[in-house]
C-alpha cells in the first residue's frame, strides 16, 4: 500500500520542478540578473484578453458600434489602471520584486542544491558571488538561498505527514492543516528567535529576514529524507537517516552562516577581539544545532 | 506540541504586553535596567545588555498605543467566543 502512494508523492515531488523548467526556459529575453518571467507574458495576455473577449462575439456590428468601442477602450484602460493600483499597493505590503529572486531557480540548481543539503562534505567554495553588489541569481549560483525548495519541502513534509499518519491508521483530513500550522508556527519562532539573537550581538551582516527563512526551510528536505526512510525500513532506518541529515544540514549551516556572520569582523577592519568572534561563533553554533532538534521534533511523532 | 497560529498570536500578544508593562523609573531602575545608568562609550559596541535594553524601550513607546486596540479586540472576542 505504501509503494503506489509513495511513487505518487515522488511523482508530485518531480512534477513542480518540470513544470519550473518549462516556465523558465521559454520566458521573455534574459534581464541581466534572471529571467523574469512572471510579468512579460502575463501582462500582454491581460490586455490582449480584454479586447478579444468582447470582439470574439460572432456580431461584428458590436466592434463597428463606435460606442462600444469607446466603452471597451474605456473598460480595458479602467482594468489596466486598477491592476496598476493593486500592484502598487501590494508591493507595499510584500515585497514581491524581492520574493521574485528567490525563485529564480532551475532544474540543475535544485538537483544540486539538495545534493548540497545531504552532502555537504565535499563542496569547497561556499561564498555567494554578486554581481556589482547585488547577489546573483540562484539560478546561476549555487550557494545563493532561495525559497523554492523551503517552500516545496514544506508542502511535501505536509503530505509526507499525512501518508505517515496514514499507514499507521491515524490520519483525519484535519491532521493535515494541524500538521501544517504547527511547523509553521515552528518556523515563524525559529526565524523571530534568530531575528532576535542576530539583533542582541549587533551582527552588521546582509543576512534579510527572507534569506533566514530560506535557511529555515531547508531542513524540511532532511525531514522528509528521514520520514521516507521509516516508513521504509522502520525505526532503525528512520534513526539512521536522521542521524545522517541532521549531522549534514548541521555542516551545512556552520558553513553557509560563517561566512555571514562571521567574515564580517574581518572584513571591517575592526581589531579581532576574541571575546566578540566567540559570541558570534557561539551564535552560529546554536542556530545550526537548532536545527537537528527542530527535525527530531517534528518527525519522530511521525514514525511508530 | 499541537500548534495553531492562534496560539502563536496569543503567545507574542502576551509576550508583547509583559514588555509594556515594564516600567521605566518604577522598575528597570531598580533593578539597574535603565539607559542612564547604562551608558555606553562612543564608538564601542553596545553589549548586548544595552540592546536588551533598547529593544524594551522601543517596544514600549512603538506598541503602546496599537496594544491598547488589539487587547481590546482581544477582549472582546474572548468574551464571546470563549
Amino acid at each position: 500500500m505504501a509503494y503506489p502512494a509513495q511513487s505518487g508523492f515522488r511523482q508530485r515531488k518531480l512534477q513542480p520542478k518540470m513544470r519550473m523548467r518549462t516556465t523558465s526556459t521559454d520566458g521573455a529575453e534574459p534581464s541581466p540578473l534572471f529571467e523574469d518571467t512572471s510579468a512579460g507574458p502575463g501582462a500582454a495576455g491581460y490586455s490582449r484578453g480584454q479586447d478579444k473577449g468582447p470582439g470574439a462575439y460572432p456580431a461584428q456590428t458590436l466592434l463597428s458600434d463606435p460606442m462600444s468601442n469607446l466603452a471597451m477602450a474605456y473598460g480595458s484602460s479602467l482594468a489596466s489602471q486598477g491592476k496598476e493600483m493593486v500592484d502598487k499597493n501590494l508591493d507595499r505590503f510584500i515585497p514581491i520584486s524581492k520574493l521574485k529572486y528567490y525563485f529564480a531557480v532551475d532544474t540543475i540548481y535544485v538537483g544540486k542544491k539538495l545534493g548540497l543539503l545531504v552532502f555537504p562534505y565535499m563542496h569547497e567554495n561556499w561564498e555567494v558571488s554578486y554581481q556589482q553588489d547585488t547577489p546573483v541569481a540562484p539560478r546561476f549560483d549555487i550557494n545563493a538561498p532561495d525559497l523554492y525548495i523551503p517552500v516545496m519541502g514544506f508542502i511535501t513534509y505536509v503530505l509526507v505527514a499525512g501518508l505517515a499518519l496514514g499507514t499507521q491508521n491515524r490520519f483525519t483530513p484535519e491532521i493535515l492543516g494541524m500538521q501544517a500550522s504547527s511547523a509553521l508556527v515552528w518556523l515563524i519562532i525559529e526565524v523571530l528567535a534568530t531575528l532576535l539573537s542576530l539583533y542582541l550581538v549587533t551582527v552588521n551582516t546582509d543576512l534579510t529576514t527572507i534569506d533566514l527563512v530560506a535557511f529555515s526551510g531547508y531542513k524540511y528536505v532532511g525531514m522528509i529524507v528521514g520520514v521516507v526512510a521509516g516508513l521504509l525500513f522502520g525505526r532503525t532506518g528512520y534513526y539512521l537517516t536522521l542521524l545522517w541529515c541532521c549531522v549534514s544540514i548541521f555542516v551545512f549551516m556552520i558553513r553557509t552562516l560563517r561566512l555571514k556572520i562571521l567574515s564580517e569582523a574581518a572584513a571591517e577592519g575592526v581589531l579581532v577581539r576574541g571575546a566578540k568572534n566567540q559570541l558570534r561563533m557561539y551564535l552560529t553554533m546554536s542556530i545550526a544545532a537548532a536545527q537537528p532538534i527542530f527535525m527530531y521534533w517534528l518527525t519522530f511523532h511521525l514514525v511508530r | 506540541m499541537a500548534f495553531t497560529l492562534y496560539a502563536l498570536i496569543q503567545a507574542v500578544i502576551l509576550g508583547v504586553n509583559a514588555v509594556a508593562v515594564l516600567h521605566e523609573e518604577r522598575f528597570l531602575s531598580k533593578i539597574g535596567w535603565s539607559v542612564d545608568q547604562n551608558v555606553g562609550g562612543f564608538g564601542e559596541e553596545p553589549g548586548i545588555k544595552i540592546q536588551l535594553i533598547n529593544l524594551v524601550r522601543s517596544v514600549r513607546t512603538v506598541m503602546r498605543v496599537p496594544l491598547i486596540a488589539v487587547n481590546a479586540v482581544c477582549i472582546v472576542l474572548l468574551l464571546l467566543f470563549g
